[in-house]
């Protein structure tokens, strides 16, 4: 194999690609926040919610999770514009990650919500604990705990999965290398860099994750 | 100036899902054959195979899919092989699949109660024998409903290769956007073509989901 290596390009240019990783992440902790705004409501919705409204839930979560995501994308940033919905492309990707995310997530939560006992939500009412109070401190608090591990793993694929939003010319991670590579042509040496980066993002944010994992949900089980 | 939307146009996108539904199946048959290496080095009683499959799944599924694709796409190129397309999306999606399967079937194995593995084993059966007419099989009913599951996540990962020019249903959509400017009418045919593809596995894997914990309950 005659190539020669040549990351000199790639190390030079070093400053668009931590702009780019800056972006990745504000564009993955954005969505994730918007995506559970969405998913416990949803995840409420379907599970105590009226006919109509589960309903409702359900259809957005099937078509989420049964098309690509990169259609997603091109859906809200070309196919919008056409009833006069616009977004720049970084605005685009946020809504589309956290429109995607939202659903997988709602089926995360609906999953903790139905893991809890009826009896401990009856053992709620009986103590005269409000609705609203049930639902924080009997159901959400420990289903959260209970699905934790699957919604980080979730919130992760989505940080990898944002790399997919250079295809409509916003700003990541995967974007700068693009930019990168169309003018010093050293393509596969990008790349490379670039990937490592994404496994050094998401070694860090599963360290993040369980860091916080540990501090929020160390309270001890009563059983 | 631009090309109205018609039948014609409905009929490129739709005929397109056959490259989508081949590549789907060649990184389905790779991966699967990827995957069940991968699962049994990780069951493996030699610590390097484990380790060695382990990194493998770390690095594939700790780095973007797209990233994958391009390393690949553009490391072909430069080993001189020359580019094609077809080899480089089957490759990428190949190891993708192997990563992943291989990860899904690891925890169907290690599920089989490990009472099975030592009986066999106190039975006189080598490793071979043991795999072959005592785990696996158990392990594959386990895998099913999972199995069912990824084939949706990799149907719709394979638009991802309209990102380095490979024509598939997506990229077709995108063609089709170009010469007529009819996004919203082009972009729900593709979602909807994908949705249809899509939906009756993901009914089927939650199908055989309950039915296989309906079976288990105890």
């Amino acid at each position: 194999m005659g190539y020669q290596f040549n990351f000199a390009p790639v190390f030079n240019n070093f400053d668009q690609l931590l702009y780019g990783a800056l972006i990745t992440v504000q564009l993955s902790f954005g969505a994730i926040l918007i995506g559970l705004l969405i998913a416990v409501p949803c995840a409420a919705a379907k599970t105590a919610g009226p006919a109509p409204l589960r309903w409702l839930v359900s259809l957005y979560i099937e078509v989420i999770r049964n098309t690509p995501f990169l259609i997603q994308i091109f859906f809200i940033y070309f196919s919008l514009p056409a009833l006069g919905i616009r977004f720049d492309p970084n605005t685009a990707a946020l809504v589309a990650l956290a429109v995607n995310v939202g659903a997988y997530a709602t089926e995360i939560v609906r999953a903790g919500i139905e893991s809890i006992n009826r009896g401990q939500i009856e053992a709620g009412k009986a103590l005269g604990l409000k609705g609203h109070q049930i639902f924080r401190y009997i159901i959400i608090k420990p289903a959260l705990r209970t699905i934790y591990p699957a919604l980080t793993s979730q919130f992760i694929y989505l940080m990898l999965n944002s790399s997919v939003v250079s295809a409509i010319s916003a700003t990541d991670l995967a974007a700068a290398g693009n930019n990168i590579q169309s003018t010093t042509f050293a393509a596969f040496e990008v790349y490379l860099v670039i990937t490592a980066m994404y496994l050094v993002l998401s070694l860090g944010f599963s360290g993040l994750f369980s860091a916080i994992g540990r501090k929020a949900f160390s309270y001890p089980l009563a059983r | 100036m631009f090309r109205s939307f018609g039948p014609n146009e409905a009929l490129y996108i739709i005929t397109a899902v056959q490259w989508t539904l081949l590549l789907s199946a060649i990184a389905f048959a790779g991966g699967a054959v990827g995957g069940m290496a991968i699962a049994l080095a990780r069951v493996s009683a030699i610590k390097t195979l484990r380790y060695a499959a382990l990194s493998f799944i770390r690095v594939f599924q700790g780095t973007p899919l797209l990233m994958q694709l391009f390393l690949v796409y553009f490391g072909l190129s430069i080993m001189g092989v020359g580019i094609n397309l077809w080899v480089a999306a089957a490759a990428a999606l190949t190891l993708h699949a192997s990563a992943y399967l291989g990860e899904i079937w690891r925890g169907c194995i290690e599920a089989v109660p490990a009472g099975q593995s030592e009986a066999s084993y106190a039975l006189g059966l080598k490793y071979g024998d043991r795999m072959r007419y005592v785990v696996l099989p158990q392990a594959a009913k386990i895998s099913v409903a999972p199995t069912v599951g990824f084939l949706v996540q990799l149907i719709k990962a394979t638009s991802l290769t309209s990102i380095i020019g490979f024509v598939e249903l997506t990229r077709a959509g995108q063609i089709i956007n170009n010469a007529t400017f009819q996004p919203l009418t082009v972009f729900s045919l593709v979602a909807a073509v994908y949705f249809v593809l899509c939906w009756p596995l993901s009914m089927w894997a939650r199908h055989l989901e309950s039915r296989f914990a309906v079976a288990t309950a105890r």
